[in-house]
Parts: structure tokens; C-alpha cells; sequence
């Protein structure tokens, strides 16, 4: 098999720019990624929706056209629709793309696998009609789908986003739920300086807020004792705002307190991870190209930390430069004379996230869910079971797979992990990185024997 | 299942096709995001887990909660990974741990 220079799995911001920069130092490149279109989850389907609803979706949206442009290069294959389901050391991905498995080798890999939405479970968190804020934006995006009856709960810019899309779209959501305080907004305010440096940011902000003020969209602030109500779907949300219950009867509640870097990949390659106080989550170890302890793998993007669309398409330049200048296609000279106004943008980029970090905090009360609730969505395992395995002497997440099969559904752990980790390391008085995080495995998807079998020619390379 | 749906579709002019699932009908735009298409045309229900039979329906869109899983052909598959095709029968995937078994 060709041995590839430079395979990208993601094709979002920052595997879409890296892959650009690559090409254009004179690598090859392939860019493998879920989709069938390019433009990852932030511009799902751009290509083809920014003519249709751009104007309701923003320009923030559009900006993704050009990215999507760049990869319109001979040096760049593009593979859609295909499920990255293992890395070997080599390296070999391998993959599935329209029933049949396939195999990359290259030299080099770039991680671009974005981010998920944080887990956020609250009672009710399962049932039909409950989506994550993120859900809500791609069916709006790719469909045009909106609901008709939505609660928007938890914290954080993307919140106020969705609902002026809704608004725009002639389908203002019934009321804003959301969990940040007072105190944390005074607990944000010395980050306040650092922020303006990124205030088209908070100005953007501040136009949405007002865009859902006229509209007469009701915000309730400091919401706690959150419930979603519903048999066979949710039919209502119950909380406590302004010290007296409520109760809105909704068809959709949309759930988001901020997005965590998906590490799925990394972590089956054996990428290092650390807990970042500031932003909540496990991010990789990474130096200041996006480099990992393992030599040939880099990451870039929300992946590597959260930063937002444009930090993440920088990121990924940097890392093509670096893989550019390791492989001897540009000078480290040339390397280093590109990054320096990558580097200075980026840093302007991220000025304003630890206000946003600050003022919109995960919601308490589902990093800490009452007993009773449901943490991992695929085998139903509660909070309370943790807890009680935790009483028995579980220390960490893999025990705590194998004491109650938490994390070892369809999902494998991108919906319960952190919660999981975040209930032992209360339970047991541990810090995050004592206590970790699951040990992820391949099939990083299902994959089908029928995929396997029809493998073709790679095949033989595959296993020689 | 929900007959009228809680989601409104934008128009987008695409020709609609027959879709079955659960041997109901469905006139969907072809083409389009299969779980998207599904919300749109009223179904509250994708599928009951294997584990309690609790009613389930897309939560993530982006492949990575399984929330959405139907059956095509005998292969359980994520309906938000799927686009609409002409004739496409669906159901619910079969009862059975079949789902959660496949992996670790």
C-alpha cells in the first residue's frame, strides 16, 4: 500500500485548514471523516445550506466556506462518510466508508476529532424529545428542522445562539433555563480585562442577548432542582428560579453546559491527557504545535482544548507546518516565519475564553447528579450506583465499567465518561487525574463483519 | 408515536419519497438526514433499550450517542449517519442485547 504523508480524521476547522497548509507545503494528504460532506459539526453541510438559510444561520457559519474551498487541492483525497474505527502504530487507520472497511498508512496523523457536548444528566435526560443544544444547531443546520416548543437549559454562549436562530426562523423557543449565577458572573469579572482583547466576541454576545430580549423569550438565571417530566417524551421542565418552582410544558428540552474535546482517538493510541481545571474536561498534553508524547500524532481543534472555530482552524495550520518541516517539505525557518501571525491570531482568539469559562460553569447539579439519575445513557447505570461502587472500594472508571458495565455501551463512554470520573473523584476524595479516565479500545465504532470481510486489497497489507 | 410532529421543516424543495418504518409510511425529503427526516415527520419513538424497554430518540445528531439506532436490513445502524433513500425500511432494532454485545 502507498504510504500517505500526513492522514487528517476529522474535516472540520482545524482538519480542513491543516490539511490545506499540508498540501500546500507538499505533503499528501488524506482527510478522513464521518460526514458526507465537508465542514465538521460548526459548518455541517455549509457548501450546500450557506445559499439556502446562511442569512438565519450567520455569519459565523458562512466563514466556513473558504476552508471548505481549500480542500479543492491535487494533494488532498478526501474520504466522507468514513468511520475511523482504529489507529495502529505504523501508522494504520483503519476505517469504514459505504459498508466496506478500508486502510490508511501514513507517516504522520493529525487528530481533529472536535468536541461533544458536555454530559448533562438531569432527571428525565433520556427520554424522547431531549436533545443536546448542539443536536438542535445541526438539524437546524443540515435539515432545517426546529422545534416548535423548546426549552433551552444550562449555560453558555451557544444557548443564546440557538435561541436567535429560533427566533430568526420564526420559531422563538418558550424560555431560557439557565444555571449560571450571580457569583460566578462576580467570579468572572477580573477576566473581564483579558476579554475585551476578544470583544467581537462579547459584542456578539451582548447582540444576541438583546435579539432574544425583544423578543420577548423569558431567561430565568440561577435555575436549580432542574427535572425534564414526560412518559413515553418530555412534556415539561420543572425548576426552581428566583426561589419559586416553575414548571413550562415544552415538547423539546435542549440541554448544553459548554462542549469537552472528544478523546476518544487519542486515548487509544495512548495520547496522555491532564484535567484542565479552568475549562472542566481532559485535555491532551500537548507542546505549542499540537505535538503529543506519541512522536507521530499531533492534535488540533477543540480536540486539544476548547477554543472555538477560527482557534482551531489556526491550530490545525500550525500542526501542518510542523508535519511539513518534520518531513523535510519546508524549512524550519519557513515553518516558524508562517506560525509567528498564527501564533499572535490564536492568542487573540482565546483572549475571551476564560471570562466565558468563568461566567457560564458546568451546572452543579449535573456533574453532581442526585443518586437517582441516569449518568450512563446506554446501560442505565445511576449516579447512585457509582457511588455505591465507589463505597466498596472502586477507585476508577475501568473498575467501575466492569462493576456495573457503565461505559460499556454503543456509546462507549462519550456520554457518561466524565461523570463517571467526577463521581468517583468526589467519592473518593481524589483529584481527576487520580482518578483518570477509561481506557479506550478499538472499535472506536462498531464496525460490521460484513465491513471486515469486504476490505478488498487493503486487506492483505493490513495484516501482513 | 407521536402523529403530529413537535419540529418544524424549513422548505428545501427536495422531492419527497416513501420510507418505511415500523410498517408505517412516511413521505420523506430524499436526500436529507434520515433522523432529521424521521423528527420532522412525527416520530417521537426511534427505538425502546434493551435494558428497561425505556422509549429513546436522537440525542446528540453527530454519531456519537447511538440514541437514534434503527434497523436496515438487519444491521443496526444510527439513523442520524444515514441519509433518505427511496424505499428505505426501517424498524426498531430487535429486542435482545444484540446492540450493546457487539463491543468491549
Amino acid at each position: 500500500m502507498q504510504i500517505t504523508d500526513l492522514v487528517i480524521i476529522g474535516a472540520g476547522p482545524a482538519g480542513m485548514a491543516a490539511a490545506a497548509t499540508a498540501a500546500n507545503a507538499g505533503l499528501h494528504v488524506i482527510l478522513l471523516d464521518e460526514q458526507r460532506r465537508p465542514g465538521g459539526q460548526i459548518y455541517r453541510d455549509v457548501d450546500r445550506v450557506a445559499p439556502i438559510r446562511g442569512e438565519l444561520l450567520g455569519k459565523d457559519y458562512i466563514d466556513g466556506l473558504p476552508l471548505t474551498a481549500g480542500l479543492d487541492h491535487g494533494n488532498i483525497t478526501h474520504i466522507s462518510g468514513a468511520v475511523v474505527w482504529s489507529i495502529e502504530e505504523g501508522i494504520r487507520v483503519l476505517y469504514t466508508a459505504d459498508g466496506r472497511g478500508g486502510a490508511i498508512e501514513a507517516k504522520r496523523i493529525l487528530i481533529a476529532t472536535g468536541a461533544l457536548e458536555r454530559p448533562m444528566p438531569l432527571p428525565g435526560w433520556t427520554l424522547p424529545g431531549v436533545m443536546t443544544a448542539g443536536a438542535a444547531q445541526i438539524l437546524l443546520k443540515q435539515s432545517g428542522v426546529l422545534s416548535k416548543n423548546a426549552v433551552l437549559v444550562g449555560s453558555g454562549p451557544l444557548l443564546y445562539l440557538i435561541a436567535a436562530q429560533m427566533i430568526r426562523a420564526g420559531t422563538p423557543p418558550l424560555a431560557l433555563v439557565e444555571t449560571q449565577t450571580r457569583a460566578d458572573f462576580l467570579r468572572a469579572l477580573p477576566h473581564l480585562g483579558g476579554a475585551l482583547r476578544g470583544w467581537r466576541y462579547l459584542f456578539k454576545g451582548l447582540t444576541m442577548l438583546s435579539e432574544i430580549r425583544r423578543a420577548g423569550v423569558r431567561r430565568y438565571t440561577s435555575a436549580t432542582n432542574i427535572s425534564i417530566e414526560g412518559e413515553t417524551s418530555a412534556d415539561g421542565i420543572r425548576f426552581i428560579a428566583g426561589g419559586k418552582p416553575r414548571h413550562i410544558p415544552c415538547d423539546t428540552v435542549l440541554l448544553h453546559h459548554g462542549v469537552v474535546p472528544n478523546t476518544q482517538a487519542a486515548r487509544s493510541i495512548d495520547v496522555a491527557h491532564h484535567w484542565d481545571a479552568r475549562q472542566h474536561c481532559f485535555v491532551p498534553n500537548l507542546d505549542d504545535w499540537g505535538g503529543t508524547n506519541v512522536e507521530t500524532v499531533h492534535i488540533a481543534g477543540d480536540g486539544a482544548g476548547i477554543g472555538g472555530a477560527k482557534a482551531a482552524a489556526l491550530a490545525g495550520r500550525l500542526a501542518a507546518l510542523k508535519t511539513a518541516a518534520d518531513l523535510g517539505a519546508i524549512s524550519t525557518i519557513e515553518r516558524d516565519t508562517a506560525a509567528k501571525p498564527i501564533r499572535r491570531r490564536i492568542a487573540r482568539e482565546l483572549a475571551v475564553r476564560p471570562f466565558l469559562d468563568a461566567v457560564f460553569p458546568p451546572a452543579i447539579e449535573a456533574t453532581k447528579p442526585a443518586d437517582a439519575t441516569i449518568i450512563c445513557r446506554c446501560e442505565e447505570i445511576t449516579a447512585g450506583d457509582i457511588r455505591r461502587h465507589a463505597g466498596i472500594g472502586c477507585v476508577g472508571p475501568n473498575q467501575a465499567k466492569a462493576f456495573s458495565r457503565a461505559g460499556m455501551g454503543p456509546c462507549q463512554g462519550r456520554y457518561c465518561g466524565l461523570t463517571v470520573s467526577s463521581l468517583l473523584a468526589e467519592a473518593n476524595s481524589a483529584t481527576m487525574d487520580e482518578t483518570g479516565y477509561y481506557r479506550i479500545r478499538p472499535p472506536l465504532k462498531p464496525v460490521t463483519l460484513g465491513e471486515l470481510a469486504a476490505m478488498g486489497g487493503s486487506v492483505n497489507s493490513a495484516t501482513n | 408515536m407521536k402523529t403530529a410532529s413537535s419540529f418544524l421543516e424549513l422548505e428545501e424543495g427536495r422531492p419527497l419519497v416513501p420510507v418505511w418504518f415500523e410498517g408505517r409510511e412516511l413521505q420523506l425529503p430524499k436526500g436529507s438526514n434520515l433522523a432529521a427526516a424521521m423528527l420532522a415527520a412525527g416520530v417521537g419513538t426511534f427505538r425502546y433499550t434493551p435494558v428497561s424497554g425505556a422509549p429513546r430518540a436522537p440525542f446528540c445528531m453527530m454519531g456519537a450517542c447511538f440514541d437514534c439506532l434503527v434497523e436496515v436490513d438487519g444491521v443496526t445502524r444510527q439513523a442520524c449517519m444515514l441519509e433518505v433513500t427511496d424505499g428505505l425500511r426501517l424498524s426498531m432494532p430487535r429486542k435482545g442485547r444484540d446492540v450493546t454485545d457487539a463491543d468491549n
